[in-house]
């Protein structure tokens, strides 16, 4: 039975339009998080005074903003894909496997 | 109650300007010295053992398959699992490591911390779901889905055991050291007891009482330390600011605690370092096969965004306290610095920040506590290596290599259970064996190794339609050796732990996933374009519907009935 959904989901033009959506939404969010990343410790590599200036007129430096924004954009990046994913995505997923079982 | 300095500190090494060795340091606690017998904290400890045997008891009712001992049935909640993750990845090194290692040099630790989170959004994006909808028990099935079992598994089984026995070695140290400065007792004990109290944990409740020791203390540890953060933030009038001019004024190295200091030098080796912690996370054994315990690519995303908050939450708590400890244990030096001076440094070492911060907001009861979570912390995550060594010899080595999948699950449970007593005895033997050794680089290297090794293989073979068989096996050898070789030519090896003279180092960098990762990525594309076997076409004709599978989840194993 497996094999006969398998055959039906590959000959439907949804599920090729579905996985292209779904890696492209995925790739996207990957990039957003490298940019993020090494841009944050590359920026650390080659400049470091600009990490240790100040913010304002106290001792907080630009870099301890900076760090937290990248562990919260860590954690946000993920729950957006998260959320999407179980809902839009999924429900697009069960549409094709439902009509591959009609 | 006493502290003695630690002899090898991993923010000494830091502070000495050993650049990105401070990142392998992290997963290390040093040579201690034993201290006066901490009674309070035993007993806390022992109060959390109860617990967790009451709750092994009730795991090992549930425990009668294999399926139930690998995976607790698939019946864990994204919730659950997020947070046992969590408890997984944020072992004692982690917690005093980090925290030290701010006490010490202030905005490096944060630096440090950032790069430990980032693998976990890569593994939101591309591997959990296909995970959870492509295996059943151990990351070997994923790899080997479309693949000849037998060597594709018996790679996939040797990088597992191999993660997780340089994971293991420094975990049980950890322990050993642990126990002197915190309990007061000798090293042997620690080793003997975590390696009894895990094997009891394992053999009798498996990923049920596992994944439920994980969730205790995962939730015991994000409570104390929230504890500590807002224990420090009151002090402070919820000011960060005060806080931070407060740490300049006291801190011996000034301002400059506000800024990147030694732990980022040469940007090959911050690169390398920060491929290192990102691909090795969806490597690691014990990790991967927690995306199996859910019942659905539904829950295995919702435990990663789960683990990824907690685990974010927990180095934002770790920043906070290891500036409280700059701050609140200066006030005392006679309780804190070894003779009251403040020049000598803390009494334990600078890992012991955390510690003592916890004594100096919390009075002893709370340092017991603070002392008994970061000892169950080394036991859990004990177990959960155990677990996943056991079930790549008895799952993938024994069932599918040597029995071709002919066995049913009351033999493979039996086999499990036999190996995990192995895998508990060599344990407790590596942590005796390795008790006067400089363990720091261990974690690091199976970060390395499992970036280099499992990841390729496991990436390539679930997203990309040309991989063969001997392209995974050949390009995941490769980096499994190049991982293993130049960590043991980099400077933090050759020269800090096994004592070569300063300069002979061969390999220059602190970390070699981004040449040893790159060359297996390139040995799997190469050996698989040119392999034009039929065993190779019959793979790539497969990967059509693998890719359903892993796409939609049709076919994917379901959850055993509880």
């Amino acid at each position: 039975m497996s094999q006969e959904i398998y055959a039906r989901i590959r000959e439907n033009p949804k599920f090729q339009a579905f996985t292209s959506k779904r890696n492209r939404f995925s790739i996207i969010m990957l990039v957003i998080m490298l940019i993020v990343y090494y841009g944050y410790i590359l920026l650390i590599a080659f400049d470091k005074e600009l990490l240790a200036a100040k913010l304002g007129s106290g001792v907080t430096s630009i870099g301890i903003p900076m760090g937290l924004g990248v562990i919260l954009i860590t954690i946000i990046l993920t729950w957006i894909y998260v959320r999407r994913a179980n809902s839009e995505f999924d429900t697009e997923a069960e549409a094709i496997i439902k009509e591959s079982q009609q | 109650m006493k502290f003695v300095k630690l002899s090898h500190v991993a923010v000494a090494v830091a502070l000495a300007g050993a650049a990105g060795l401070a990142f392998a340091a992290g997963g290390d606690l040093g040579q201690t010295e034993k201290q006066a017998t901490n009674w309070t904290a035993i007993v806390m400890f022992a109060i959390f053992v109860g617990a967790t045997l009451w709750i092994t008891k009730w795991a090992a009712s549930r425990t009668k398959t294999a399926a139930d001992f690998y995976t607790a049935g698939g019946g864990i909640t994204g919730f659950q699992n997020g947070l046992a993750i969590a408890g997984d990845y944020m072992s004692a090194a982690s917690f005093l490591g980090i925290s030290g290692l701010v006490f010490g040099s202030g905005f490096d630790g944060l630096i440090f911390s950032t790069g430990w989170l980032v693998g976990w959004p890569l593994i939101t994006f591309l591997m959990a779901e296909r995970l959870r909808n492509l295996g059943k028990f151990t990351f070997a099935d994923v790899a080997s889905y479309r693949f000849a079992q037998g060597p594709v598994r018996s790679f996939a089984a040797t990088g597992t055991l191999v993660v997780v026995a340089f994971y293991l070695i420094a975990q049980m140290v950890g322990a050993g050291q642990l126990i002197k400065v915190l309990f007061g007792l000798d090293y042997i004990y620690a080793v003997v007891l975590v390696g009894c109290l895990m094997l009891f944990y394992v053999l009798f409740g498996g990923m049920t009482a596992t994944t439920w020791v994980q969730i205790i203390k995962a939730v015991m540890l994000l409570a104390g330390a929230t504890f500590m953060a807002l224990a420090v933030l009151f002090h402070f009038g919820f000011s960060p600011e005060t806080m931070f001019a407060k740490a300049v004024e006291v801190h011996s190295k000034g301002d400059a605690i506000m800024g990147p200091g030694a732990l980022i030098t040469d940007p090959i080796s911050a690169v390398s370092v920060g491929l290192t912690l990102m691909c090795g996370t969806a490597g690691l054994p014990h990790i991967l096969m927690r995306f199996f315990t859910v019942p659905n690519a539904k829950e295995a995303r919702k435990s990663v965004a789960w683990a990824t908050t907690w685990i974010g939450y927990f180095y934002i708590l770790t920043f906070i306290i290891g500036f409280g400890a700059i701050v609140l244990l200066i006030e005392n030096p006679s309780a804190y610095y070894v003779d009251g001076d403040i020049a000598k440094g803390l009494v334990g070492g600078g890992n012991m920040a955390a510690v003592h911060l916890a004594n100096a907001v919390g009075g002893n009861m709370f340092l017991g506590f603070i002392s008994a979570v970061a000892f169950a912390t080394i036991l859990a995550v004990v177990a959960g290596l155990t677990l996943s060594g056991a079930s790549a010899v008895s799952h993938d080595l024994y069932a599918s290599v040597w029995r071709h999948g002919n066995v049913d699950s009351a033999t493979e449970l039996r086999v499990s259970r036999i190996t995990t007593v192995a895998l508990g005895v060599i344990a407790v033997l590596l942590g005796i064996i390795f008790e006067k050794q400089n363990v720091a680089f261990m974690v690091m290297l199976a970060f390395s190794i499992a970036c280099s090794a499992n990841f390729p293989v496991l990436f390539m073979s679930v997203l990309w339609k040309n991989c063969t068989t001997r392209g995974a096996v050949a390009g995941g050898t490769i980096g499994l050796i190049l991982s293993s070789a130049l960590t043991v030519v980099s400077p933090g090896v050759w020269e800090v732990a096994l004592g070569n003279p300063k300069g002979s180092a061969w390999f220059p960098y602190s970390s070699p996933a981004l040449f040893s990762m790159t060359a297996a990525f390139l040995v799997i594309w190469i050996v698989s374009i040119l392999d034009n076997s039929e065993q190779a076409k019959k793979e790539r004709a497969l990967f059509a519907d693998q890719l359903i599978r892993s796409e939609t989840g049709v076919g994917a194993a379901a959850a055993s009935s509880h």
